[in-house]
């Protein structure tokens, strides 16, 4: 007795192999909808701020020309504030996931404390703003610093931070973990010598797009009170300063037409600097990785 | 840590000391008591007594699931980086009983190296994976690491196949001679026992002869105790072999006698093949 009637399956295949190109242009229709919002974005913005792109919109500080306006201060102003973030966030994260992922043990705090680490990446930026505005502006008196906004934007990445720094320590295979406690290291050496050097990679791949999300955030730099026109450069983690994100926001809520251009122009530039910093990604990442 | 640091003769030529390399072969190392270990609920290790002897190839059998991996990594504490293991009796490592509150595990398994079942080198150079135990316990002198690198590969018998390679990954290297670089790295800590769990399991016949080899060659220097799923390979490489079966030690005796007068019916249906 057979169960696979031979001719059937024949008689079926046809069919069978419409479904499945059925679905295979569906799913790329999928992809290339992404694509094509992208390329309409693109095309967009790098036509109406292309004209304004210069090399004095670079140089020049915000003005209430259109011609005049240029982005020196947020451009500046953005770095200070990744120098703040970049280490406060990529320490206290990495430093939390260590913690959870060697040391802590499997009980129900640390469960507890797992889940609202991931609850923490779905609260909204704004409410971090608030955060940040009640501790750093207002309790710890820092006003309204590259300070204040720093540790608030630490904050609001912190979570995503911590996730892909545990799942890369967490792929590190358990066999050389084992081999390094049977020859009698400590949990420290294994950690420094074995762990972080296979899951740097990871780490830093994750620290940095986290570190792109911040330097495009708006929400909480205007709730922690962030100016936006400013005629000079922070000259330390104390003084005031303006970011991309906010100067955009403010040339695109601008009447003149002639402010959209000077926002195109502005949105370039903030793409241009997380590209550059997607592309450092990468590049730590395969230079890591070869080591291995 | 300091009584770890004794193993090196402050920083000259390293040279093992043994509490007592004098004796006779009959010398305990470890002399197993009433162990009985759990995995939550689950009673792994039912009532263990085992003597094992100083300089023997000790094999431990057994079908899967027996407990035979889980009592060698009991004997260097490797079991407790299981979460919910609970044990109780004790094992007397050269007299001291290994769970004693004082007792560090690190200083134990200074003592105690182990082989595990896949080769699992270090993604560093053949040269660092050696070195790695000796820098790990204080010493940092190129000289004496150059020294000891050469002495452990040379010891694991593979020297002369990765002499002109040693500044390259581990990973470069076959499985085979991978497991050897892996026994030559237990060797630079200097133990005082070695512990195989299923060295050959992953490897291909004449890597596995060269290993049984070896085995043969580190008896005189340690003391060498192998769990194995390879009934030959117990029969030809060990003194004496330990037959776990469900948690218990069935049946516990010299090589010679477990595989030809077996005294337990089950040993003898489980080495002719009838289960397991």
């Amino acid at each position: 007795m057979r169960y696979i009637e031979h001719d059937n399956v024949v008689r079926r295949m046809n069919g069978r192999n419409l479904v499945n190109k059925l679905f295979k242009s569906i799913f790329l229709l999928a992809t290339l909808s992404a694509l094509l919002a992208l390329v309409i974005l693109l095309y967009q913005i790098v036509s109406q701020g292309v004209n304004h792109l210069s090399f004095d919109f670079l140089v020049n500080y915000a003005s209430r020309f259109p011609e005049q306006a240029g982005i020196k201060a947020a451009l500046v102003g953005s770095i200070w504030l990744m120098l703040v973030v970049a280490p406060t966030s990529i320490i206290l994260g990495v430093g939390s996931a260590i913690y959870l992922e060697e040391y802590a043990g499997k009980n129900r705090i640390t469960t507890f404390i797992q889940m609202n680490i991931s609850n923490l990446a779905g609260v909204p930026s704004v409410v971090f703003g608030l955060l940040g505005l009640t501790i750093f502006v207002r309790a710890l008196a820092l006003g309204n610093s590259v300070l204040a906004a720093g540790f608030t934007m630490s904050l609001l990445i912190l979570p995503v931070i911590i996730v892909a720094s545990q799942e890369a320590i967490r792929s590190v295979p358990g066999e050389l973990r084992d081999a390094s406690y049977g020859m009698g290291a400590t949990k420290w050496q294994t950690i420094v010598k074995i762990i972080l050097p296979a899951a740097i990679p990871g780490i830093l791949t994750g620290s940095i797009l986290a570190l792109s999300r911040a330097i495009g955030e708006t929400a909480p730099l205007i709730v922690v009170g962030i100016p936006v026109i400013i005629q000079f450069l922070p000259k330390g983690v104390m003084d005031t300063f303006t970011a991309l994100p906010m100067q955009i926001y403010d040339w695109s809520s601008r009447p003149q037409p002639e402010f959209q251009q000077v926002a195109a122009a502005g949105i370039i530039v903030l793409m241009v600097v997380l590209l550059l910093m997607n592309s450092v990604a990468v590049i730590i990442r395969n230079k890591f990785e070869k080591r291995y | 840590m300091s009584t770890t640091n004794t193993i090196y003769n402050n920083g000259k030529t390293a040279e093992l000391v043994k509490d007592d390399s004098t004796s006779s072969a009959s010398k305990s190392v470890y002399d197993t008591q009433q162990l009985n270990l759990w995995y939550g609920d689950n009673h792994a290790l039912k009532n263990i007594d085992l003597d094992i002897k100083q300089n023997e190839v000790t094999a431990i059998i057994g079908p899967s699931g027996c407990g035979k991996s889980t009592y060698l990594k009991t004997l260097n504490r490797m079991v407790e980086l299981v979460p919910s293991v609970k044990t109780s009796g004790q094992i007397l490592y050269r007299g001291r009983n290994i769970f004693d509150k004082d007792y560090g595990v690190e200083e134990l398994r200074t003592r105690v190296g182990m082989v595990f079942q896949k080769p699992n080198p270090f993604p560093k150079s053949i040269y660092d994976n050696i070195a790695y135990g000796p820098r790990i316990h204080g010493i940092k002198n190129k000289k004496i690491l150059d020294e000891i690198v050469e002495k452990s590969l040379r010891g694991a018998a593979i020297w002369d196949e990765v002499k002109d390679r040693l500044h390259e990954n581990a990973y470069s290297v076959s499985g085979g001679q991978q497991q050897r670089i892996c026994i030559a790295r237990a060797l630079a800590i200097e133990p005082d026992v070695i512990l195989m769990d299923e060295p050959t399991s992953a490897l291909d016949p004449i890597s596995t002869l060269k290993i049984e080899e070896l085995v043969q060659e580190l008896k005189k220097d340690y003391s060498i105790i192998i769990v194995t799923h390879n009934m030959q390979q117990a029969a030809r490489i060990s003194d004496k072999t330990a037959f776990f079966l469900n948690g218990e030690v069935i049946e516990y005796d010299k090589t010679d006698t477990i595989f030809s007068n077996p005294s337990d019916k089950r040993t003898e249906d489980y080495i002719s093949g009838r289960f397991g």
